[in-house]
């Protein structure tokens, strides 16, 4: 066995910069995979967490009738008293923070130009809205007592070209079905670095929304977060009443999980498309080296040695061209995964509604898809030196010793 | 004793549709400690005579037999375990391992047949002797002669003490002096130990060291003439 890998060891040394550049094939390979699922795994990771922090809550209560796709604003669909409800809510032990929150959509106008936007009523005080007020990139977070004040996005100032403390027209829906317009002052400019949801979202403190909507002491829905995501469920369970549904992160998340999981399917015919370029890379490496030394393989075969044992030496080749380009492709997509995860990758606004892809994905590799992807490249190396290792195990010794002549 | 037998052996090939007769109904019989040439023209069968005894290839009709054992029908495995330890041979180029040393490729043998770490050292520093290469040992074959190259792979083919040695055309690419030098070292190693040799030539010199001349000719023994007067 020593002496196999010996000879091995010994043959990829014959031609030095083909058996480095197959090995560098299959480390650049490789690295590639570890990039690619440190990649998947940082934006949807980050997705995840973006979309609950901004937009989901771990869960939220709202009001039987409530329908979020039409973000109706009659009183029947809404939360009444909330204040009540929040308080109770956040008195069980896994609630960290429960806010009130109530929606509407509006358009802005400033001279000609208009865009449509999402408004959130918001307690300005509660720490559920720690997001938004960390994001400010500029002027300051809004006030409970404020009445004219509203923060928007910057993808947003930056399209209508405003500033703080310019002034806005907002175009907003009534309970009633009217359509009210009132000025409002530009108090801050925030980023979550996540362009959907800057470039759609306006936020105003609770009264004020509340007095603008005709929506006196109601809110669309009660936003909840946990300490532990895990616990959901149980949290869930726990608010059930008839009077309202409680929606927990996955079921209003339904889209972003089967987003995760089209690129986890997508991802992996990434892998098998970079694994088979890998493998046709080594098996020719391999194929030449057996046409090469036809005449050796006969040598052997007339020394008594059986095609078993010429296979092994074929594949001790490969399991070391395997060893090398691993631990190279292991370095270098560490040093790349390592440089993406500080700096981040930018991809800009994907515009995907209802998925909070942040701007910028800060690669995230883990131990599972380091191990698993490293397993994967050790076995299909193994495998691609396998028809190479067979060709040179089946030669007849006469033919192989004519061969080399 | 009898080391091998061939009886009305024919050997046809078959390229494409063209057959071609490489041995025509062949029998001879060689006994331990021999010394014999198989000698004739290009294309008369000598190699492929010698690889039918040295069990590389099989036989179209007829039977070889190898110390008695009928080896005409064995499979690849089995023919292969055959030449391991019974048959050695040594080939007209210089058919040494390129990335193992002198000693490593006269070791191989060995290895193959299980020897252990201190009796495979001895005897392999015993077969560099034999062949006058002590000093050669850690040197690989592009750094040695042809001569050197040749030498030790008559040391290889003699690692495993097997009873039949088969060389074809042993000296065809090596010059005068150093072909004397290997038929040389053949003679006195067969002379000392017993082990019979078979070699394929076509070259006077050569045949001159024959004790026993086998004359081929498109595929038959033409001439057998026996035993010479050693």
């Amino acid at each position: 066995m020593i002496q196999l890998f010996k000879m091995a060891f010994r043959d990829l040394g014959r031609n030095r910069r083909r058996s480095f550049f197959s090995a560098l094939a299959l480390a650049i390979g490789l690295a590639l995979l570890l990039l690619l699922a440190a990649f998947v795994q940082g934006e949807m990771g980050g997705a995840v967490d973006s979309t609950i922090r901004l937009q989901s809550g771990h869960l939220q209560v709202r009001a039987k009738s409530y329908d979020e796709s039409k973000t109706s604003l009659k009183w029947e669909d809404l939360v009444e008293n909330p204040d009540q409800i929040t308080a109770q809510i956040a008195s069980l032990a896994p609630v960290e923070v429960a806010t009130p929150r109530l929606f509407a959509s509006g358009i802005i106008a400033v001279g000609d130009e208009s865009a449509g936007v999402r408004i959130y009523g918001i307690d300005p005080t509660s720490e559920a809205n720690a997001p938004y007020r960390e994001g400010l990139v500029s002027g300051e977070f809004l006030t409970a007592d404020d009445r004219q004040g509203i923060l928007i996005g910057k993808p947003l100032a930056d399209k209508l070209n405003l500033n703080v403390g310019n002034q806005i027209s907002l175009s907003i829906n009534t309970s009633n079905g009217d359509v009210d317009e009132q000025l409002f002052t530009i108090r801050g400019i925030y980023s979550t670095q996540t362009g959907g949801f800057d470039s759609t979202t306006v936020f105003m403190p609770l009264a004020k929304a509340q007095a603008i909507t005709q929506t006196e002491n109601h809110a669309s829905t009660i936003f909840v977060l946990l300490k532990d995501r895990a616990q959901t469920e149980a949290v869930a369970a726990a608010l059930q009443s008839p009077n309202y549904q409680v929606l927990t992160w996955t079921t209003m998340n339904e889209l972003l999980i089967q987003t995760e999981d089209l690129a986890n399917g997508y991802i992996f015919i990434l892998y098998l498309i970079v694994l088979g370029i890998t493998a046709t890379v080594i098996i020719n490496t391999l194929i030449m080296a057996v046409f090469e030394r036809t005449r050796e393989i006969g040598i052997l075969a007339a020394i008594g040695m059986k095609g078993r044992r010429i296979m092994g030496m074929f594949l001790a080749e490969s399991s070391l061209l395997a060893v090398g380009g691993i631990i190279m492709g292991l370095i270098l997509g560490w040093l790349v995964v390592a440089y993406f995860a500080k700096y981040g990758f930018y991809i800009g606004n994907m515009g995907i509604t209802g998925i909070l892809i942040s701007d910028t994905i800060y690669t995230d590799l883990t131990l599972k898809d380091t191990v698993t992807l490293t397993i994967m490249a050790l076995v299909v190396t193994l495998l691609a030196g396998l028809y190479p290792a067979m060709l040179a195990a089946r030669m007849e010794p006469v033919e192989a010793l004519r061969g080399g002549e | 004793m009898e080391v091998t037998r061939v009886e009305n052996v024919t050997r046809v090939y078959k390229i494409g549709k063209v057959e071609t007769r490489a041995l025509r109904g062949v029998s001879l019989s060689i006994e331990s400690g021999e010394f014999t040439a198989l000698v004739g023209p290009s294309g008369s069968g000598k190699t492929t005579l010698l690889q039918l005894i040295g069990c590389l290839d099989q036989p179209t009709s007829g039977y070889v037999f190898i110390n008695g054992k009928d080896v005409s029908d064995l499979n690849r495995n089995q023919r292969a375990d055959m030449r391991r330890g019974t048959i050695g041979f040594i080939f007209q180029f210089f058919a040494l391992i390129p990335t193992l040393t002198a000693y490593e490729n006269i070791e191989m043998p060995l290895l193959l047949i299980g020897q252990n770490g201190s009796e495979r050292h001895k005897r392999v520093m015993q077969l560099l002797e034999a062949v006058d290469l002590p000093d050669r040992a850690h040197h690989r074959p592009d750094q040695l002669s042809g001569g050197e190259q040749q030498r030790v792979a008559v040391a290889r083919a003699l690692a495993t003490k097997p009873t039949l040695i088969l060389a074809d055309e042993p000296t065809a690419n090596l010059d005068t002096p150093n072909g004397k030098q290997v038929m040389e070292i053949m003679t006195r190693i067969n002379q000392e130990t017993g082990v019979t040799f078979v070699f394929a030539t076509h070259d006077p010199r050569v045949i001159k060291y024959a004790r026993r001349v086998i004359t081929l000719r498109d595929g038959t023994i033409v001439e057998n003439n026996g035993k010479k007067a050693s």
